[in-house]
């Protein structure tokens, strides 16, 4: 079987907060259009690993590598300067600012010209316009764009986040917890968009609790257990059952491709 | 167990909606001022038939342009989740530096004005360096500066008057006229300095970058702002705006006057606050500000027109602030349930 290159990849990361080891050598393989789900008990390093891939924390060892190309994040702006967005699951969004001003935050246009070269003066119109353009793509149901995003559901506002990191992202989407704040609807409605994001064909990697769901989405299904990779597995390969037991180490798992 | 006395948290959460839908309505939060401004300059033109006579509503204004002028430094503070206390007390340090600069030490005008700016100024750096980067509240600190501040004014002045300052710093409380009422060229630049706070803060990055911070600080980060950069910047701008005060009081007094400042950062905060924005950060537009600066003038003034003891005019600065911190409370409740 000749699988693709990896779009994104980590070899052997190691990283250590006093005593405590939090990553012990960890690899990690995400494919081109894949949604590849990141699971794990509490404590197993799996928000540290992802810390690490977006930039948050530096790794003390092991590399990491965008298209083949080593890279090193100093910082989640870097890793977003090289193409990987980030959704967090707190809702990172300014509830006061409009739609079109949370999808440009940190990235606004400026107008043509004098008034935007030396006046420095917004080109609010097109942000409105390609914002709406962005949330349209990904079908997220909202009337107009310069509704301030606190008076959205928490599953619009998500919406908005994920439209965002689909919008900026060039490389690959990270949704860490994307659905840990909603409710059962709104979960649904978060499932639907990040469907919508892997269909146009950006890989996402889906850190997650709910296993239902990670069944639902993911292609492969990437295993920590005691800060390494336990084992990567399919939906259709594996049983949530066997999944939780790899997890929690009562059973071994094969790591395809590695 | 069928007892119908408990509270029914329903009402204010529907009080505190329909509050603030009323200022989602109205453009942010403008009306409501507004409307207050309104109804007591009607009340005052009622009470007293002064009031509404041209050389007594240039005088308001002339009042005003301190505080009027500090108040737009607050609310760029105030934006970001912000306080400064210290606002006075660094007005009264610029107006001493450009006075006894120029006066005592022979300094040329321009050169003293820009020095007692750009004291200022620095004083904005050190609030917003100690504020980001030892993350003290935003109130202690400037509490801290307030009593550096004026402790600096004392020492340099010596506890002196300075008089007869150069009469380039005069420039701005020379007047015109128009149709029989005079008014300072001061009360042009407070104008002026709303109308470009308004232009920065609604339509440059840099303002919807204070809002985000405001609002969300951590969000604001993640979305790859500097936010300490950006909230230092706000303060040293501040503290410039502190300082074109403290030559609009040169100019309007006429002397570099230690005990200036006396009760202005509070009189500016709560310009601020009678102006709609919020306490929490993130909300407000500056020229409700302006507005809450005016009707804080137009209390002053009208009731000393109709003989009302200044212990009065206070209390009624004090119940309007509550008032409108408590409209801000309701409906911050109302955004985090």
């Amino acid at each position: 079987m000749s699988e693709p290159e990896p779009v994104f990849q980590a070899r052997g990361l190691v990283k250590r907060f006093g005593h405590v080891t939090a990553l012990s050598g960890a690899d990690f393989d995400l494919y081109p259009g894949e949604v590849l789900a990141v699971i794990g008990d509490n404590g197993a390093g799996k928000s540290t690993l992802i810390k690490v891939l977006s930039g948050a924390f530096h790794p003390d060892e092991g590399e990491i590598r965008l298209d083949g190309e080593l890279v090193h994040f100093r910082s989640p702006l870097d890793a977003r300067r090289a193409g990987i967005e980030t959704v967090y699951q707190d809702l990172a969004v300014a509830p006061a600012l409009d739609i079109a001003s949370n999808l440009f935050l940190g990235r606004e246009l400026r107008r043509r010209g004098p008034l935007g070269q030396f006046g420095r003066m917004l080109d609010k119109r097109a942000m409105r316009r390609e914002a709406s353009n962005a949330l349209s793509e990904l079908k997220v149901g909202i009337q107009s764009v310069r509704v301030a995003v606190e008076n959205l559901s928490g599953g619009q506002r998500q919406g908005v986040a994920v439209a965002r990191a689909a919008a900026w992202g060039r490389r690959l989407v990270i949704m860490d917890e994307p659905t840990a704040a909603l409710g059962v609807k709104e979960t649904a409605q978060v499932v639907e968009l990040i469907k919508r994001v892997r269909d146009r064909g950006l890989p996402v990697i889906l850190i997650s609790h709910d296993m239902p769901h990670v069944f639902e989405l993911a292609d492969r299904i990437h295993i920590m257990r005691l800060g390494k990779r336990a084992g990567v597995v399919t939906p259709q390969s594996h049983s949530m059952a066997e999944v939780v037991a790899i997890m929690t180490g009562a059973a071994a798992a094969p790591i395809p491709g590695a | 167990m069928t007892r119908t006395d408990t509270p029914t948290p329903a009402q204010p959460a529907a009080f505190a909606r329909a509050l603030h839908g009323a200022r989602a309505a109205a453009g942010l939060s403008t009306a409501g001022p507004l409307i207050a401004l309104a109804l007591a300059m009607v009340f005052f033109s009622f009470k007293s038939n002064q009031f509404l006579q041209g050389q007594n509503l240039s005088l308001v204004t002339q009042q005003v342009v301190e505080v009027g002028v500090l108040a737009i430094g607050q609310t760029l503070i105030i934006l970001t989740a912000g306080i400064d206390l210290s606002c006075g007390a660094v007005m009264a340090f610029g107006m001493i530096v450009m006075t006894k600069l120029s006066v005592l030490s022979g300094v040329p005008a321009i050169p003293a004005i820009l020095l007692g700016i750009a004291a200022c100024a620095g004083f904005g750096l050190l609030n917003g360096a100690l504020v980001t980067k030892i993350r003290l509240p935003a109130f202690i600190v400037t509490l801290g500066t307030l009593n550096i501040a004026m402790a600096l004014v004392h020492i340099y002045s010596n506890e002196e008057t300075i008089a007869n300052p150069p009469s380039a710093m005069l420039f701005f409380g020379r007047t015109f006229t128009i149709g029989g009422t005079d008014i300072t060229y001061g009360v042009v630049v407070m104008i002026a300095l709303y109308a470009l706070a308004w232009f920065v803060l609604s339509q440059t990055a840099w303002g919807s970058h204070v809002y985000a911070v405001g609002n969300n600080p951590e969000a604001t980060r993640l979305s790859g702002i500097r936010t300490d950069r950006l909230i230092i910047s706000v303060y040293v701008v501040a503290g410039a705006i502190y300082g074109l005060a403290a030559l609009l009081l040169v100019a309007r007094t006429q002397v570099g006057d230690p005990n200036a400042g006396g009760t202005d950062n509070l009189d500016s905060i709560t310009a601020v606050v009678l102006g709609g924005t919020s306490l929490f950060g993130g909300r407000g537009v500056v020229v409700g500000t302006l507005i809450g600066a005016l009707i804080v003038g137009v209390f002053r003034n009208g009731l000393v027109l109709i003989g009302v003891s200044s212990v009065y005019q206070i209390l009624v600065t004090g119940i309007l602030v509550i008032l409108a911190v408590s409209v801000d409370q309701l409906s911050h409740r109302r955004q985090r349930a």
